[in-house]
This record gives structure tokens, sequence and C-alpha cells, in this order.
């Protein structure tokens, strides 16, 4: 009982993690339906960035300062890159992200090296917060939870309640119609690339620490982000939460079930035999596979529901 | 008519400035170095590099061998089997004698079959496979080669070093390791060690994890609570275990880690604090290990990286025996010949820098070398990567501990 309360403890504050990761791209790729390849890049870069400002200001300044930067680095890549290129279509653009993680990832390795950073918890949030079952709450997690909750209410206030929000969601349905009542549609486009970033690199800052901030890091997260935009659905912040909650909770559940195929249809009689690649695979058990659970979610999700959880269209 | 005239005549010159060439190159004894120097290995390769580079800059104001010169010549693996394949084929093109390879026991068992092969093909143009990293056991028992001589402790060695190195006291530990090759082989060696020599111990957690998948480590952290391990014994290396052990202290898992691999570059910056007094590691080599020995010269040469602006630390001692017994054996052969160097490397006794044992066993051409625990203190006289911390060796496992059987059958040339 103790170990499902832990995992799940565990499973949120991963899958928050992911949520501010994946908010950012969910919200570009239903806008300008671009699959930003780059979007782990930033909050890589979010991650140093934080690590450096940090150095010479301290931790909190830098939980700032650093996604703004990572904004300003959007809006450039936004305005000198993606406008030029979207002429071309969806399949320039994304060749287009496709080729900035590489020049981002050796920018990084020359600036910073190839070693890992020690970029540590302020000293001011690195104590237990509760402890549970024996086990350390630290008050760090109990602080990225509060950052990542605090961040979906200011967007979901910023997309439903502002004008802001309003003329985002009609360029992001009607982008003639928006332009034609005279909304400037680039401009806008322009702002919610600058804000995924951003958030991405608010991500980075405060994953930095929590992870370790190193060139891999980009490598690392990438995939699962993609799984939980394309799992969460098209245009939707809230499928896009459930999305990554749920693969958090995953990530965290199926390292403590040590259970395999085989031993779910045990009790039904069933035995094999002899040793070859079909009992390998029955006899494997879930935790050795764990990481890729969520791959065989998406590709689930695409066969029955290609748009997603909670998609307004499809992928 | 001119201008074809012209064409001549530069290529005459060409000719002439490139007919002094071959000679030029005669005088360096050229060392091929294949590793991965981009992507997400980068860093482990980009530092071999470093190192290589400061030891045969070394070796050379020493006098090289047969009063030549090294010339390193790297070429970047990606750590692929197939990317090492080519490079091998550009290699012996330039007629380079010897290839280095530190990287990936996926890449060194393709190394070994495709120098075999090259190298009964053609006699005249052989090349020597000097392996300084590639770890698994299987390289130097079912698929050993004449053409292979392998300059690092084996995964077999290693472990029986781990295991040795454990407590006394010790009475439950949990195995886990990355779900690939070699950390399968960690895995196999480890429990057949445990089983040897310390069969009080049980073994409450036995687990595989997805190689560089995992991004959250506290699950794993929960298990390991709840098995009740007194020790993490783990060959992880990286992110693998640098996320592992963070993830344990901030949930207060008061445990040891026992490792293969934490002193490895980034290691000890990315860990720091957490590591402290319960992080061990079996190491070649580090930086407190000629202090303990007292053995100035090499406490010199570690201080001498340290102080020409490495971030790192110099724990690599067996790529320093590697050069020097290929300088040794190059001496004894009067030749740079693959078939001749190959030869005088067989049954060669040594003593590294340290003064200790080394040697190069004949029947499967696997240097018997010493291996160093240490635990991660701050009670040492030469700390880690500027962290505060560094090894203290509290183990040393020799030479004749390490010298254990073989199966190789090795087909050797007429």
């Amino acid at each position: 009982m103790e170990i499902v309360l832990v995992s799940l403890l565990n499973g949120l504050v991963y899958g928050m993690l992911l949520f501010m990761l994946a908010s950012g791209l969910t919200l570009i790729f239903s806008m300008m339906g671009v699959l930003n390849f780059a979007h782990a890049s930033i909050y890589m870069i979010g991650a140093y960035l934080a690590f450096t400002i940090s150095q010479f200001t301290g931790f909190f300044p830098a939980l700032i300062i650093a996604p703004i930067l990572c904004g300003l680095i959007g809006a450039a890549i936004e305005v000198f890159g993606l406008r030029r290129v979207h002429s071309n279509g969806h399949i320039a653009e994304l060749l287009f992200t496709f080729g900035l993680v590489f020049i981002i990832g050796r920018v990084v390795q020359m600036t910073w090296g190839m070693l890992p950073m020690a970029y540590r918890v302020p000293a001011l949030l690195d104590f237990p917060l509760f402890t549970f079952y024996g086990q350390h709450f630290p008050a760090y997690r109990g602080f990225m939870l509060l950052v990542s909750a605090g961040m979906l209410l200011a967007t979901w206030l910023l997309l439903k309640k502002t004008r802001v929000g309003l003329i985002i969601q009609a360029s992001l349905t009607h982008p003639q119609m928006a332009s034609a009542l005279g909304h400037n549609v680039p401009m806008v486009f322009t702002l919610v690339f600058a804000g995924g970033c951003m958030l991405a690199g608010l991500a980075g800052v405060i994953g930095g620490n929590y992870q370790t901030t190193e060139p891999g890091m980009a490598d690392g997260m990438g995939p699962i982000v993609f799984v939980v935009v394309v799992f969460g659905g098209l245009g939707s912040l809230m499928g896009c939460f459930i999305a990554s909650i749920l693969m958090g909770m995953i990530a965290s559940f199926a390292v403590v079930i040590n259970v395999s195929l085989l031993d779910l249809l045990k009790p039904l009689g069933v035995t094999l035999p002899g040793d070859n690649l079909f009992t390998e695979f029955m006899t494997v058990p879930v935790a050795r596979i764990g990481a890729l659970l969520p791959f065989i979610l998406m590709i689930l999700i695409l066969l029955v529901r290609p748009r997603g959880l909670m998609g307004t269209r499809d992928t | 008519m001119r201008s074809l005239r012209l064409l001549c005549y530069s290529f005459a010159v060409l000719g002439l400035l490139f007919s002094g060439r071959p000679v030029l190159a005669e005088e360096t004894i050229k060392l091929a170095y294949t590793d991965p120097f981009s992507g997400p290995f980068a860093s482990g390769g980009d530092e071999f590099l470093k190192i290589f580079q400061f030891i045969i800059a070394r070796k050379n104001a020493a006098g090289g061998a047969l009063g030549r010169k090294f010339e390193l010549i790297p070429f970047d693996d990606k750590l692929q089997p197939a990317e090492a394949l080519i490079a091998l084929k550009s290699m012996t093109d330039q007629n380079i004698p010897f290839v280095m390879h530190c990287t990936g026991s996926n890449v060194g068992a393709a190394l070994i079959d495709a120098v075999s092969k090259h190298n009964a093909r053609n006699p005249d143009n052989r090349i020597l496979y000097l392996n300084c990293g590639a770890l698994a056991t299987e390289l130097t028992n079912e698929q050993c080669d004449f053409w292979h001589f392998r300059f690092a402790g084996s995964v077999d060695m290693r472990a029986a070093a781990r295991i040795k190195a454990l407590p006394k006291d010790l009475k439950k530990v949990y195995l886990l390791n990355q779900d690939y090759l070699f950390g399968q082989s960690i895995q196999k060696d480890s429990k057949k060690w445990l089983a040897k020599l310390r069969p009080d111990i049980e073994i409450v957690g036995d687990e595989l994890m997805p190689f560089g998948k995992v991004q959250d480590f506290a699950p794993y952290v929960a298990k390991i609570k709840a098995s009740g391990a007194e020790s993490v014994v783990t060959g992880n290396y990286n992110r693998d275990l640098n996320l592992l052990i963070k993830a344990a202290n901030d949930a207060g898992l008061n445990v040891r880690f026992d490792t293969f691999l934490s002193h490895l570059i980034g290691g000890p910056t990315a860990i720091g604090a957490a590591g402290e007094n319960r992080l061990t590691s079996i190491m070649e080599f580090n930086g407190n290990v000629p202090v303990d020995l007292k053995v100035p010269e090499a406490e010199k040469l570690a201080n001498d990286w340290r102080t020409s602006g490495h971030e790192t630390d110099f724990s690599t001692l067996n790529f320093v025996t590697m050069i020097d017994m290929l300088t040794d054996a190059i001496n004894k052969a009067k030749s740079t010949d693959p078939l001749k160097v190959a030869l005088a490397f067989e049954d060669m006794h040594g003593k590294d820098l340290l003064g200790q044992d080394v040697i190069m066993r004949k029947d499967d051409h696997q240097l018997l070398m010493p291996f160093y625990a240490g635990v991660f203190s701050k009670d040492v006289k030469y700390d880690s990567e500027h962290t505060g911390f560094g090894w203290k060796n509290y183990m040393t496992a020799t030479t004749a501990d390490l010298t254990l059987p073989t199966i190789c059958k090795m087909k050797r040339p007429e």
C-alpha cells in the first residue's frame, strides 16, 4: 500500500514537470501546426542559462530571467527562421526545427562543454518537506508542483479569460477570419511561439537541478514530450495536462510492477514450452520495458483515436 | 594550348611538393584512435582523446620508440560498429599499423572480427587492435583473437574486484544495471562473484533498467527502499547513475552505492555531496593512489594533468601502461610491423607507473592488472573535479588476485 502512495506522489511530480514542457509544445503545435522538434532543446538552454545566471544572482532571479531569455530566443527563431520557411509548407518547417536540434545541441556543447554542470537545488529549498513512510519528500519537489500548478492556472486564465487569449483562440481556429478582422496573425504566431519557448525555459530552470544539466538532457526529454502532446490531443491544454499526469504515473508505477504477461496468464493454466523468442517476450517483467509503455500507448491512440484524448481535430 | 602547359607545370610543382611527404611520414609511428566524438557519448571520447594527446606528448618528449615520434590520428565512430569499420578501412588504406579503441563492446566485437579478416587477406598491410576499454569479458574469451590486445580489465576482473571490496558487515544488496550487453554482463558476473566470494550476502533485488531512457528515478528509489537493501551494486554510469544517486539523496534513502564506474568523467560533479562516504567505485587509478603508495612520479603525472587546464581527473593509468608497453614492444621487435609487435607483446611482464606488476597474458591477450577501490570522501589530498570530494582508497585488488581463468582458444598465424 505504502509503495502505491509513494509512487502516486512521484508520478504526480514527474507528470507536472512533463506538463510544463509539453504545454508550450502543444500550444505551438495546435496553433501553427508545427511539431517543434527543438522544444526540448529550448528546455536544455533554459537549464544552462539558469545555471549560469544563478551563479551571479542566485536561483530566484534566474527563475525569472532565464525563461524570458528563452522566450526571446523563441521569438527570434520564429521571426527569422520559421516565418521564412512557413510558405514552403509544414515539411519545411519540420525539417527546420529538426536541424535546430543539432545546431542548439552543438552550440550548448561548445559554450558549456560536454560535462554535467554543478547546478544544484537552492539551499533555501534543500530540506525534506515531510516524511512519508520513511521516505523524505524534498521541499524542492513541492516547489516544482507549486510552480507548475501556478503555470497551469496562469496559462488557462490567459487563454480563456483575457482578450489576448480570445484572439489567440480565434487565430488558432480561424486564422483567415482573424486576419480579416484586422488582427496581426503573424504577430500572434510569434507571441505564441515565444510563449511556448518561455514555458520550456521555465521547465528547464526547474528541471535542470531536479535532474542533471548536461548536453544529453534534450535527447532524454524530447521523445516523451511528443508522446504527451500527441496523446493529449491537438489544441487542448486539458488533454495535455491529463496525458502528462498519466505518463508520469506510468513511468512511476511501471517500475514497481514486477509482473510479466505470463504471470497474468498463469491462473488460466497457460504454460510455455521451451525457450525461444516468444517465451522471452512473455516473461519480460513490466519494469524492464516500462520506458516503452508511453510509446505503445501513443501508437494505440493513433490507431483508435487519431485526434488524441481531447483533441479538437485530427493529427 | 598555353593553359594546358600551365596545367602541366602546376601538376609538376604539386608533385614536387608532395614527393617530400612520404619521407616525413616515415618518421612518425602512426596510431589511429577511434571512439565517439559526436552524439550522446561524445563527452567520453573527447576526454579520452585529450588524455591520449597528453600521454603521447609526454612519451614523445621522452624520445618515442626506435627514435621515432608517435602521431595520433583520431577517427569518429559515433559508437556504431558500421562507422568503426569505415574508419578501419580508411586506416588500412593509409597503412596505419595500430588502431586504439576504448568505448563500446559492440564496436569492439566488430573491430576484432574485421581486423582478423583484414590481416588474413592482406599479410603485407596488417593492423593491430589495441583495446583500451571495450570491457565485455567475451572479447578475450569466446571471441578472442590473435590481433586483439586488451589493456583494460574485463568485466569479470572488475566484478571480482567489486565484490571483494564490499564491506564485511554487508548483508543485503540490490543489483541494478542497464539493460544492454555491458549491463547484463555486469549483472551476470556480479552474481557469479557474490556466490563465490560472499555467500553470506542476500540479493534482495535484481533488476535491469532501460539504458538511458529513465528520466525520473524516484520510483526505483521507492523500490530499493521497500526491498530493505543496505547497498546498491550497480554498473550504471553517466546520467543513469547520477540521476539515481540524486533521487536517492532527495528521498533520504540511506544506502551505500557500490558502483563500477562512478569515477568516470562528470560523475563526481553531477553527484557531489550526495555521495559522501557512501559512494564507492572500482578504479584503474586516481590521484590519491600514488600518495598512498608513495610514488612521486605518478603523483606528478596526475598533477601535470590537473594543472594543464583540464577540469577532469586523470583516472586511466592503463592508457599510460598501454603506450609504455607498445613502446617497449616496438623497441623489442625493432620494427612497427604488427606481427612482430604482437609477438613481442605476448607474455610481456612489466611494471606500471605505480610500480605494480602487469602482465600481457599470451593465452588470451588480456592485460592482467590491479584495481583500486575508493570511497567518495572529504578526507583526501586530491579532490575530484574540484568538488571538494575525492576518492579515498580502501582496498587494492592486486594483479595476482585478478588473474582469472580464460577459455580462449586462439588461432595463431603461421
